[in-house]
């Protein structure tokens, strides 16, 4: 009994250490974001006061200078409207798709699905330079137009794979009577299948949310004037001139980048969990 | 009759899916060969067809090697750590008792922020003047580390911020694995009195390899793909030492505007992907109800 118990409070120890080692490392670099944003030039250029925390004072110089002196404002726009738009096109094409491919029955539906799955695993980086090329084509480098465009070429493949994991598991005996009384596939899909669905499209949304504004090739590479830049990729590029990095506000530019995918994480944190078990693996 | 019209409505409803994978993957992917094998330059009028010729450069030159070299490392060395690293802190989590939710929201945290950005802090952290890890080596007595000046260290804070942001995500799908595991297997252990580490080699591993498999070859095909990262931390060097394929087919293809060559770099993920994609696909699929 007497040992049983040391054993267990033993192995409750080691489990809250290492806990806390995980959380030191994982949450570090954000912490380390945050405060140097906060912090005054000459405590941040100067190796022998303590660097972990703010001790001359906390100063809102490195935000204000984003705002005053940088495009930021317009990156934060071009990012949302960015996002807003490829969603909206995202869940009205995957839902239309999984829809069909988990409902209906039809030749070339199994090849359909693999394809979606196989196109899912294809990654941007294979994709770039091909896709700058029709971007070029089609007349849109250089706009926020042809990132509106290329983006799809993630999100839909991977949303289109997730819907049809949650579309599966809507039993169909709740369409059938509706389908009796003369209802269309599409009034279906839109009046019993998407609100029961819902988590889903949530999930959907998210996920499409985060990667769009997260993307940080495409615009690298198609994107050259400072105003059509999304955030990530003005932050990281307008903020470094040349060898000079102003690391104040590259790290106040950084905090407010990851505040709208954090706002919606404490919201829907619950989605994400679900969404990853669900499949959505980006790794 | 009504099959016939059901078909019809669900090729409809396909069609949009079927103009974006045409589109934005397929076409590009044959673009992306055809490209490869012309002389393609950014803004160029005049393209001329060359055969093998971009690959043929390639295979000779030696920053493509370190390339693929990079990519090897990486792909090992992060996939092992993450794999590890993962497995603990999953089995850290759920041996908590009431406050998992919230633990496990927070570890998700370097995986759900966008990654170019939260590269960005690292890089502050790797900085060459002002580092906080030489300032804290520093009080122990030890000499700052030039991080990201250094080849050996590049990569090595490149790897280290791979984990970073895919360990959370290996945890939770471990944690996943560990939560379907009866509670009844250990028990039954210990009524035979069997040793921690060989439940946890008889019971636990045993229950892990089917998620891990997907979760394997997934995080595969995202890490050999990796981009940010690279660009954010290192630009690819110290000399272009630290190129994954990604970078260096950007490097080529948009910094160095020969689209034909870069594009040829790129393919060489081709094979991976379609490794992984074949090894994947039956148990997916079947998972799926197909």
């Amino acid at each position: 009994m007497g040992y049983k118990f040391r054993k267990r409070v033993r192995g409750r120890i080691v489990s809250y250490i290492l806990l806390f080692a995980f959380l030191l490392f994982l949450l570090f670099p954000i912490y380390w974001m945050i405060i140097t944003s906060l912090k005054q030039n000459k405590e941040l250029y100067n190796f022998e006061m303590n660097p972990l925390l703010v001790t001359q004072g906390i100063t809102l110089r490195h935000y204000s200078y984003l705002f005053e002196r940088t495009n930021f404002m317009v990156w934060m726009r071009n990012s949302i409207i960015i996002c807003l738009t490829v969603i909206v096109f995202t869940i009205v094409v995957s839902s239309l798709a999984a829809y069909s491919l988990s409902r209906l029955r039809f030749k070339g539906r199994w090849t359909m699905a693999l394809a979606v799955f196989a196109a899912y695993l294809v990654p941007p980086t294979l994709l770039f330079i091909p896709l700058y090329r029709i971007v070029v084509l089609l007349d849109l480098p250089d706009t926020i137009l042809g990132l509106i465009v290329t983006y799809p070429s993630f999100t839909v493949p991977f949303s289109t794979w997730l819907l049809i994991g949650y579309f599966r598991n809507i039993p169909s005996s709740l369409e059938e009577s509706a389908l009796v009384d003369g209802a269309t596939r599409l009034q279906v899909l839109w009046r019993i299948v998407l609100p029961v669905a819902l988590p889903g499209v949530a999930t959907v949304t998210i996920f499409s949310f985060t990667l769009s504004w997260a993307q940080f090739l495409f615009p690298s590479a198609f994107i050259s004037s400072s105003i059509k830049k999304p955030l990530a990729v003005g932050v990281v590029s307008e903020l470094i001139r040349g060898d000079i990095f102003h690391w104040g506000s590259l790290m106040a530019g950084a905090s407010l980048g990851i505040i709208p995918v954090l706002l919606i994480y404490v919201f829907f944190s619950r989605f994400f969990i679900r969404g990853i078990m669900a499949g959505s693996l980006k790794g | 009759m009504h099959a016939k019209r059901e078909r019809r409505t669900a090729y409809a409803m396909l069609l949009p899916l079927l103009f974006v994978l045409l589109s934005l993957i397929a076409y590009p992917l044959y673009s992306s060969i055809s490209l490869s094998l012309t002389d393609h330059r950014v803004g160029s009028t005049s393209t001329k067809f060359i055969g093998l010729q971009n690959y043929a450069e390639l295979i000779q030159w030696s920053l493509f090697h370190d390339a693929l070299v990079n990519s090897l490392l990486y792909v090992v060395f992060a996939l092992t750590l993450k794999t590890i690293l993962g497995l603990t802190l999953a089995m850290v989590i759920e041996s908590l008792g009431k406050p998992k939710f919230i633990f496990r929201a927070l570890i998700l945290l370097p995986w759900v922020l966008p990654d170019a950005i939260s590269a960005l802090s690292w890089r502050w952290i790797f900085d060459p003047s002002y580092s906080v890890l030489n300032w804290i080596l520093n009080r122990f007595g030890i000499e700052s580390i030039s991080w990201l000046g250094d080849v050996g260290w590049a990569r090595f804070a490149i790897i280290t911020v791979n984990i970073w942001r895919g360990v959370p995500f290996f945890a939770l799908i471990f944690s996943a694995g560990l939560v379907t595991i009866p509670n009844e297997l250990y028990e039954a252990a210990d009524v035979d009195g069997a040793r921690g580490y060989t439940k946890f080699l008889k019971i636990t591993i045993p229950h892990m390899i089917p998620p891990f498999n997907t979760l394997l070859l997934f995080s595969m095909t995202r890490t050999v793909a990796e981009f940010n990262i690279v660009r954010v931390l290192t630009g690819g060097g110290p000399f272009n030492k630290t190129h994954l394929l990604g970078t260096l087919a950007y490097h080529i293809g948009l910094s160095g505007a020969q689209l034909g060559k870069g594009a040829a770099v790129s393919l060489f993920l081709f094979p991976v992907l379609l490794i992984a994609t074949i090894f994947s696909i039956r148990s997916i699929l079947k998972e799926r109800g197909f």
